[in-house]
């Protein structure tokens, strides 16, 4: 006890520096999140006023795989249960930014030195991990909370609504726990990330294959994810208490390794000793480009395998889920006026690819602001003290901001096309259509990376903040701006709206071209601005 | 300016929102010699190097390398020198062996037979990722990689700051060949015995503006030496000598500072009263320094002019 006691000293104040740093975001994440189920709720009855009419559009959606896969099977009609259903893939968020929290205050901290500083003081061992865990377990509750009172106060049942801010709520603990315990294992803040999003990205792709391969309801496979559990409390139904057990398993039981982990490792080391390497470079590794690729190659490497993972499945999935309408006559009327089963095909990639567009963003983004993190880290002074200029310096991350998200979209698109094609039996007739929708998302990722490039060589300090809200912006108005019912202008302000959705669209030339035109004109205004600024 | 100066700034400014982090800086490096820059943290040293390598804008003033202009010719001007940040970060996945290749690489190669021969001089190991070396290891690795190249020009920023004295020494007599070998090197130091034992000139820097520059020797002609005499009787009228400061009489024993124009002097009235025993201590760059730094003079002397 008194152990435990001295590992814990000084946990208080890193609670207060924690607070102090995050006095933007965290709020700012907490509450968006929390008011996004009133608001959906909100549009539900808007759009379906009756039980009736609420059926009807789970029975249309629920049958076409993607939306089955976004969301999975319904649990009732009532307005709740429709609204829990239609956030089943949101919650995904909450999980996102706990573990982005947790990380970035343990392992991030420790990786730039600041944590040595702390643990010089009376700060015990545990408490950064402590602190870092304490204040996301406390936003994630009162997310749940701020989110249950909304819906409350919005009329839906109680029970439900405890249900569903507790629900979401758990996630956060869990994610935050699993992060804990990875942030612990990795010697980087950067493979930690990229570790934690891997393990969420899987859970959802375990519960969409889940919800796909069955036709009733889900298989055994969804029980073995966190969203999967969410979709069993049945929210605004019976409400299955004791499914919060397994989130609370989960918790204990990475925190707990997270413990023992922190309690064992040396200060700056992972679980794995580092092993030598090289002792002198290796012949490409010979100028700024040379090091971008030596930098970035690995997370490249490993996003280009996930995302034609992700394409294998979805492409596998798409066929199974047409069949099911086809044989269905009461649908074939409804999906007669999507343009046949051909038509719910094109609408079904389409509304993939372009989340996937979104996803590669993210990658492009983090890609494209690797040149902040160099700059603010010092690690640009020897580069830019040496004989390369400033736009090279530039090209060299940018390059992977601009053609690394051509390699995801590339690996998911082909993926997609051979598995959907080879379900079909016409690989000749249905390959091209979909690795051309997955490329055509390209030209918004670059606009999006093209703002992140702008800021950086005009508004350096902003370059981070804003470039991830911009992509956090076309993620709300692409995944909820129809729901919400925002005007088209308000939507079109997304570079992906001006993605055409082919082979449906005739005009499609046209807005790609001025996207790539803004892209260019960003990314050209980005570099311009470095060349005449300080470096910090 | 002079053609023989690697580096010429003159009323440099720079300033950082409010701050006034250059007001008016004045540094002459000329070809071939070791100048030692000298300062307090935060003086300005390591913000006058950094528009000297081109990575800030300077506001007003000359600054001038190489016989090139440091923002506008900075890719060319690059081809000719090495530097070694104060704040040495690497690249946590790299190891220090890759670090000092892609460095030297992209200045247009390295010796290798330098590189192992400094390797093996600073002890270092090149296998290691930089992630687990200490703060003394990256700053070899930043020095080994400088000092491994062909560059005429080496810009040194607080070199030795982290490493252990026998380091140190083996950071010495590499100056001292780099010196032999005809290259100009800049160091900027807090460090005083460092700059004594290594440069040829110093400039001293204060509060965003040069104080003093010179030889050594220019800069202990400024300099009191301190002076503790025994006399056989007890002196009368010190007081008020020409040039002699911080006097103590105890009884036959006398203490003071003393300028150097006023030492003929004090010496002349010390020998009437017979002297036994007499030190004079020469002021080492610690005085000097001091004296420059100390809290309340507000008006440093700028004896610059004489000191050339």
């Amino acid at each position: 006890m008194k152990a435990l006691v001295r590992a814990l000293a000084g946990t208080g104040s890193l609670v207060r520096l924690i607070l102090r740093r995050d006095r933007v975001v965290l709020p700012l994440w907490v509450v968006s999140l929390a008011l996004l189920p009133v608001a959906i709720a909100n549009t539900m009855h808007d759009l379906y006023p009756t039980g009736a009419e609420r059926q009807s559009y789970i029975d249309i959606v629920t049958s076409t795989p993607t939306f089955l896969a976004l969301y999975g099977h319904a649990f009732g009609h009532s307005l709740g249960a429709i609204t829990a259903w239609r956030l089943g893939g949101t919650v995904l968020f909450v999980g996102l930014a706990s573990l982005l929290t947790v990380i970035r205050h343990t392992r991030a901290e420790e990786e730039a030195g600041r944590r040595e500083l702390l643990g010089a003081t009376v700060a015990g061992r545990q408490a950064p991990l402590f602190a870092a865990l304490l204040v996301t377990f406390v936003a994630d509750l009162a997310l749940g909370a701020i989110a249950a009172g909304s819906l409350v106060a919005y009329g839906l049942p109680a029970a439900g609504s405890v249900a569903f801010g507790l629900s979401w709520a758990a996630f956060g603990w869990a994610f935050a726990a699993v992060a804990a315990a990875v942030a612990q294992a990795t010697e980087g803040a950067r493979a930690a990330r990229g570790i934690s999003i891997a393990i969420l990205g899987l859970s959802l792709v375990l519960r969409m294959a889940g919800d796909v391969g069955e036709e009733d309801g889900p298989s055994w496979v969804a029980w073995l994810t966190p969203f999967g559990w969410i979709q069993h409390i049945h929210l605004y139904g019976n409400q299955r208490w004791w499914i919060f057990v397994l989130f609370a398993g989960v918790v204990v039981l990475f925190v707990s390794c997270a413990i023992a982990l922190c309690a064992r490792r040396d200060l700056g080391s992972g679980l794995l000793p580092t092993r030598p390497g090289r002792a002198a470079a290796v012949g490409w590794l010979r100028g700024p480009l040379g090091l971008a690729w030596r930098l970035q190659r690995g997370s490249l490497l490993a996003w280009t395998l996930g995302f034609a993972a992700l394409g294998a499945i979805l492409g596998g999935i798409a066929q199974g889920g047409i069949e099911v309408i086809r044989d269905n006559p009461k649908l074939e009327v409804v999906v007669g006026r999507l343009g046949g089963s051909s038509g719910i095909a094109d609408t079904y990639f389409t509304a993939i690819m372009g989340l996937l567009g979104l996803i590669a963003a993210g990658y492009a983004i983090g890609a494209a602001l690797r040149l902040r993190g160099e700059e603010t880290s010092g690690r640009v002074e020897p580069v830019l003290a040496s004989p390369v200029s400033r736009g090279r310096w530039a090209a060299s991350h940018l390059a992977f901001g601009i053609l690394g998200p051509a390699s995801l979209l590339g690996a998911a698109g082909i993926a997609a096309g051979l598995a959907y094609g080879l379900s079909t039996d016409h690989v000749a007739r249905d390959f091209p259509p979909v690795l051309a929708q997955a490329m055509v998302q390209l030209p918004a990722v670059w606009v999006l990376v093209g703002i992140s490039a702008a800021l950086f060589g005009l508004l350096p300090r902003l370059a981070a903040s804003v470039g991830w809200a911009a992509l956090a912006a076309c993620v709300l108005l692409e995944e909820f701006g129809r729901p919400l019912q925002l005007s088209k202008r308000v939507l079109d302000l997304s570079p992906f709206a001006h993605v055409p959705k082919l082979p449906g669209d005739d005009v499609f030339a046209t807005p790609l071209a001025w996207l790539v035109l803004i892209s260019a004109v960003l990314i050209a205004a980005g570099v311009l601005g470095l060349r005449r600024r300080d470096v910090l | 300016m002079n053609e023989e100066s690697a580096v010429s700034v003159s009323g440099l400014v720079k300033t950082f929102g409010k701050t006034r982090a250059l007001d008016g800086v004045d540094l002459s490096v000329r070809s071939g010699e070791v100048h030692g820059f000298l300062g307090p943290n935060g003086a300005g040293k390591s913000t006058t190097l950094r528009v000297l390598l081109g990575l800030i804008r300077k506001d007003s003033g000359e600054a001038r390398l190489l016989g090139g202009d440091p923002w506008h010719d900075a890719v060319e001007l690059h081809r000719r020198l090495a530097y070694v940040p104060g704040d040495v970060t690497l690249w946590p996945g790299l190891t220090g062996g890759e670090v000092i290749d892609l460095l030297g690489r992209m200045r247009g190669g390295l010796d290798k037979g330098r590189r192992a021969e400094l390797l093996e001089r600073f002890e270092l190991d090149p296998s290691k990722k930089a992630r687990a070396y200490s703060k003394g290891n990256r700053q070899k690795v930043a020095l080994v990689a400088a000092l491994a190249s062909d560059a005429e020009l080496l810009l040194l920023d607080e070199p030795t700051s982290g490493l252990d004295p026998l380091m140190e020494a083996a950071f010495r007599e590499c100056v001292e060949e780099e010196r032999s070998s005809g290259r100009t090197v800049l160091l900027s130091s807090h460090i005083l015995s460092e700059v004594e034992a290594l440069c040829d000139r110093v400039t001293i820097i204060r509060d965003g503006r040069a104080v003093e520059s010179g030889t050594l020797a220019d800069l202990r002609h400024l300099t009191r030496t301190s002076v503790a005499a025994e006399l056989a009787r007890e002196p009368v009228d010190l007081e008020g000598l020409p040039g002699v400061h911080d006097l103590h009489v105890d009884g036959k024993r006398v203490r003071c500072q003393v300028d150097a124009a006023g030492l003929d002097g004090l010496l002349a009235h010390l020998t009437p009263f017979g002297v036994r025993s007499l030190t004079s201590q020469p002021p080492t760059l610690e005085d000097l320094f001091l004296r420059h730094y100390e809290p309340g003079d507000a008006q440093p002397d700028r004896r610059t002019g004489v000191a050339r």
